[in-house]
């Protein structure tokens, strides 16, 4: 039982990791008040982008700056269309999602060919510490990753509270007719957020394929970038407490792989399901009146 | 020398002359009213000023120097500030992070500094601000200091306040007063924009009245009283022709009783409005916009539900019904915003026949035949330039009102609501609307007109009721108008 | 020196006709791109992404296969897009079908087709109405944003497919992850032979003279269309907005239901994980392709689907990757959009 329960919060840590990422990338997004439906193909393209750029140059850390310049140009493409040009958001997000996830899987093939084994490369090591300590050594061997995630977490909250830039943000998304007003250029400003939020969904992207396994599958994002969406929801748009609810699932997913190696039957696919009811429910009580950044969804047009 | 001197501006937009010649001065130290109706142009001159609009001709100097400006981040480069009654605030900000946002330099944002700038500008300029609050919190009072203090924080040197008490609530009035007065002693000037005489007469010094985007005059407090300057801001020539008063009226058959519209923080938008309207009579409410006609409007379209109060057509209530029910008991409804009424993209043809769908419904089906030919009838009727089969959107304004008076009308009604019939449209269409008004009068429709043009309540009410702060401040038959009488009623006098 | 400007102003009325065919031309121009750098020849990928599927029978036969399922959900996103309601949820309602079909095929085994079938169908519809109820609901009621909660409940809906068949509707014998195969009598009934078209596509087509003639001719659809065009503008006319955006994002999940019934009665016989290949999401591909119009999606999910069987033979025969389509598709959509909004814009001569 102790071995479970230690294996179980080391793993939830690393299963957590792309979704600290990725949602902290939302967060920029939806705080200035852009929802990005790319979230799924962004992080989908930062995983592949990441693998490639690393199996090339043969350099895991030039594969993650890879898998950041993809995040922040299709960043810089969403907000073509949802800022610049204010086509509705919904569906220019999910056109995106589609284009980076299409435009990923024919580069892969592209490149490496119809390989009979899925070309790999020599992932991320986890850190190895503790060694003497059994227990702690089980919890904090993380990948460096996965420490970055967790620090980047107090330093996302200190750039939205805590800088002029994170205050334009909060401005933006909260009303921008009077960031307009006060001569803050509101294009400029969501661009930004786009890109920035576009480069940490790739990030998050990019770690499962240089960090966890090794390999770009096709399956290797499988809905992470939705359950993004919920949790941010979930965790009322508030930085810290997203990594609550990110470490939450991750514990979740977690229990779930290994309960069913014990043999232990429960229905597990209702525990993997909560965050998205639980999210609901959080949507019908708070109704309009949730801490929405109150102008999400609406672009915004000087007339 | 001068704060503010603005010579020979003009400014047209289309064919309307917004502002005429206009020279306009503002003293130091001085707080100076711009009084006028609708339209006068006080409001074009003000956003002139502050950049968001650019004059046709015309210089302006601040304090002796000349300026060009063409954006408002100029005018306050320039010194000068603009409170308008819509408020530029992030509400779930605090107070401090409002005043400085687009202010601010450098990385951080430190709360201890900004909290405490904001503080001493509070302390300095005398305008109580709590800088820590947030601005979701915040009375619409409390907002306007915020505003206020915005504008002082750049240095404004010059303080334009369009309309600042429309939003407040008296008590509320009492403390604005006080921080300009005390503000003004202290170097700044004020221009108020306003039409409430009672105010203008308590804290201004010097007044200005526009009409028809032309100075009337301007005159010191001292020369002045209210009367005289009501006639300055209504004073026409349609005032003068007497018209016979309608032999035909019957008995009251749309009664308005006691209507309230509260608003947050119990703020009543619609305060006690009670009136009748008889059969072949026309009721014009008469009044300077943003008194509440908006939002009477509708209140009796269905729009709106009223806090309190009844509204009955024939006996039968009808103020909580839903739009829908209203047009199916009886009453024919224009919208203030023709653009809100409509469906810009649907064709005219569908567009009339919207209200009575099932009139046109034939087997579960639509019947575009007798659609097209209803429709067909309307455009010869009303003279419409436009085809059936026309998306809406491409009609000019005027043949777009005529699509929604069309509609109004085509269940022949027997009260009319008729909102701003006229507004935005040219001579021919205004024409045209304002017989159609009366000859739906003369077969017997009780019309209740809400326009903020003047004139054209003197020429069609048979009764003229002034809507000011909510309340209908007097009734007046139309033999009995004089520009006094109505200037008064509309500035708030008694 | 002739100057220009760019004003806000209604577009002449060719711009909507040239718009798909200007679309599709930008689209061809950058995926040429992609085309050159797999190292082939764009013309050679053309033919054989959009001509040769054309060409023989059996594919022929197959692009009809394909367009299927997006010709119903295209559908269904395009009933819920015209009155406003963003239902990004066809996916999941799609999956809701399946299930119901699912259960009826397996069943009633002793019922005769001109039972089950019309059986199926229905409670397929009806399943996918249930799915759409949470957040239609949510909508009218608490001005809860739908395209958030159909996105959410489309993640659940995996869950809950993955659940049964993990377990009541596991294989006890092989194991594998399948509902129990249906019964002939519950299978859509082939329309050719020697090929996969089956009773779905007849079923599409009906469902598309239904709602275009709804949407068209009725009066449920001209207050559909005017809720869309301006909610305030419907609200004055009198109009009832809650109950019918109800109403269209109600019927919206019952086609997506319906799609599911067609993939399982008509192609897999069982419910499997990955019945559906993003069909809810290319939906709305082909409704804002077919600019919402039920022809025109009908138009663009046969184009989508021709693509879709095209990119197979670009594969096989350059070497291209067949997730030409995919890229093809979506790229579509994004210019579509961009096209769509600058035809409110004008240049004037100044």
């Amino acid at each position: 039982m102790d071995d479970l329960l230690v294996s179980l919060v080391g793993a939830t840590l690393r299963v957590a990791t792309p979704l600290i990422f990725a949602t902290l990338g939302e967060l920029f997004c939806e705080r200035a008040g852009i929802l990005n439906l790319g979230i799924e193909g962004i992080m989908f393209l930062g995983a592949f982008a990441g693998f490639t750029a690393a199996s090339l140059t043969g350099s895991l850390w030039l594969g993650l700056i890879g898998a950041i310049i993809s995040g922040m140009l299709a960043g810089l493409l969403l907000s073509l269309f949802a800022v610049r040009l204010g086509v509705n958001q919904h569906v220019s997000g999910l056109g995106i999602t589609l284009l980076a996830t299409a435009l990923s899987l024919f580069l892969f093939r592209v490149i490496f060919k119809e390989n009979q084994n899925l070309p790999s490369v020599v992932p991320f090591k986890q850190l190895d510490i503790f060694t003497n300590n059994p227990i702690l050594h089980e919890i904090f061997s993380q990948y460096l990753l996965t420490y970055i995630a967790i620090a980047i977490i107090p330093v996302v909250w200190f750039i939205i509270f805590r800088t002029n830039y994170g205050l334009k943000i909060r401005s933006v998304g909260d009303n921008p007719e009077a960031t307009d007003a006060a001569g803050i250029n509101v294009y400029r400003l969501r661009t930004s957020a786009l890109v920035i939020g576009g480069a940490l969904m790739a990030i998050g992207g990019a770690f499962l394929s240089i960090a966890q396994l090794g390999k770009f599958t096709f399956g290797i994002i499988e809905g992470r970038g939705w359950v993004c969406i919920a949790l941010i929801i979930f965790g009322n748009w508030q930085p810290i407490k997203v990594l609550w609810g990110a470490l939450l699932f991750g514990g979740v997913q977690a229990l779930q792989s290994r309960l069913q190696i014990t043999g232990i039957k429960l229905p597990y696919e209702l525990f993997l399901a909560l965050p998205y009811i639980v999210t609901i429910l959080a949507l019908t009580l708070a109704g309009r009146n949730a801490s929405y950044p109150a102008a999400l969804l609406k672009p915004y047009r000087r007339e | 020398m001068l704060a503010v001197e603005m010579k020979g501006i003009n400014k047209t937009f289309g064919l309307v002359k917004a502002n005429q010649d206009v020279h306009f001065c503002l003293e130091q130290g001085e707080i100076h009213a711009l009084l006028g109706e609708n339209g006068a142009g006080k409001t074009t001159l003000m956003r002139i000023l502050y950049g968001l609009y650019k004059a046709d001709d015309g210089e302006i100097f601040i304090n002796g120097q000349k300026v060009a400006i063409s954006s408002p981040k100029e005018a306050i480069g320039a010194g000068v500030g603009m409170v308008t009654q819509h408020f530029t605030l992030v509400p779930t900000l605090t107070v401090a992070e409002n005043i400085v946002l687009g202010y601010t330099s450098g990385l951080l944002l430190s709360h201890k500094d900004i909290e405490k700038s904001v503080a001493d500008a509070s302390e300095k300029y005398g305008v109580d601000v709590d800088p820590s609050a947030i601005v979701k919190n915040l009375s619409v009072g409390e907002r306007q200091r915020v505003e206020i203090l915005k504008a002082l924080y750049r240095n404004a040197r010059i303080l334009i306040m369009d309309e600042p008490t429309a939003v407040l609530v008296p008590q509320e009035v009492d403390v604005l007063f006080e921080s300009l007065t005390r503000l003004v002693k202290a170097g700044l000037s004020v221009i108020f924009i306003s039409h409430k005489l009672i105010e203008v007469m308590a804290v201004c010094d010097r007044i200005t009245v526009l009409r028809d985007g032309k100075i009337t005059s301007t005159v010191k407090k001292s020369d002045t009283n209210q009367i005289e300057l009501a006639k300055m801001m209504v004073g026409r020539e349609t005032f003068g022709i007497k018209r016979q008063p309608s032999k035909t009226i019957g008995n009251a058959i749309y009664e308005l009783s006691g209507i309230t519209l509260e608003g947050k923080h119990g703020r009543k938008i619609l305060d006690g409005i009670s009136f009748s309207v008889a059969t072949s009579e026309i009721l014009g409410i008469a009044g300077v916009s943003g008194n509440g006609q908006g939002e009477l409007t509708h209140v009796l379209t269905g729009l709106l539900k009223p806090t309190s109060g009844s509204i009955k057509i024939d006996g039968k209530e009808i103020s909580l019904l839903s739009p829908g029910e209203i047009s199916d008991a009886g009453v024919g409804r224009t919208p203030e915003d023709r653009h809100e009424g409509t469906i810009g993209d649907l064709t005219v043809s569908e567009n009339l026949a919207l209200e009575n769908l099932t009139d046109f419904t034939k087997n579960g089906f639509v019947d575009q035949k007798k659609i097209n030919e209803s429709a067909k009838e309307k455009i010869k009727e009303f003279q419409i330039k436009a085809s059936p089969n026309d998306q809406l959107r491409k009609l000019s304004g005027g043949n777009m009102q005529k699509v929604v008076l069309a509609r109004a009308l085509s269940r022949k009604p027997k009260v009319l609501i008729a909102s701003q019939p006229t507004r935005g449209l040219d001579v021919g269409a205004t024409e045209y609307v304002r017989k159609r008004l009366l000859e739906e009068k003369e077969r017997g429709t009780a019309i209740v007109l809400l326009s903020e043009d003047l004139d054209e309540v003197l020429a069609l009410a048979d009764r003229i009721a002034v809507i000011y702060e909510g309340c209908i401040k007097g009734i007046v038959p139309a033999a009995e108008a004089t520009p006094e009488k109505i200037g008064l009623l509309m500035a708030g006098a008694s | 020196m002739v100057k220009f400007k760019i004003e806000r102003a209604a577009a002449p009325f060719w711009t909507k006709t040239l718009i798909p065919i200007v679309a599709v031309l930008v689209t061809f121009l950058i995926t040429s791109i992609l085309i050159i750098i797999a190292k082939a020849n764009p013309f050679a990928a053309y033919y054989h992404l959009l001509i040769e599927p054309l060409s023989s029978r059996f594919s022929l036969l197959e692009v009809l296969v394909k367009s299927t399922p997006l010709i119903l959900t295209g559908i269904a996103v395009a009933v819920a897009f015209t009155s406003g309601y963003f239902n990004i949820g066809a996916e999941g309602q799609l999956y809701a079908g399946a299930i119901a079909a699912a259960w009826v095929g397996s069943t009633f085994v002793n019922l005769p087709a001109i039972v089950v079938i019309p059986l199926m169908m229905i409670l397929g519809f009806l399943a996918g109405i249930i799915w759409a109820l949470i957040p239609a609901l949510l909508k009218i009621k608490l001005k809860v944003d739908e395209v958030v909660t159909t996105l959410l409940m489309n993640s659940i809906m995996v869950y809950v497919v993955s659940w049964l068949l993990n377990g009541v509707w596991r294989n006890p014998e092989t194991g594998a992850q399948q509902s129990p195969e249906f019964f002939e009598a519950a299978r859509y009934v082939k329309l050719a032979a020697r090929s996969r078209l089956h009773l779905g596509l007849i079923v599409a087509l009906v469902v598309v003279a239904i709602v275009y003639i709804l949407i068209k001719k009725t009066p449920l659809g001209l207050k559909m269309r005017a809720i869309g065009a301006s909610k305030v503008g419907a609200q004055f006319a009198g109009i009832n907005v809650n109950r019918t955006m109800l109403i269209a994002a109600l019927v919206s999940g019952g086609i997506a239901g319906l799609a599911g019934v067609g993939e399982i009665a008509g192609i897999h016989y069982h419910l499997i994980n990955e019945l559906s290949n993003g069909y809810g999401y290319t939906g709305i591909i082909a409704a804002t392709l077919g600019g919402l119009n039920p022809i025109g999606v009908l138009v663009a999910a046969l184009f989508i689907g021709l693509i879709g069987t095209g990119s197979l033979n670009v594969s096989m025969a350059l070497r291209v990757p067949v997730y030409l389509g995919d890229i093809v598709q979506s790229t579509l959509l994004l210019v579509t959009l961009a096209m769509l909004l600058l035809q409110n814009y004008r240049i004037k001569r100044i």
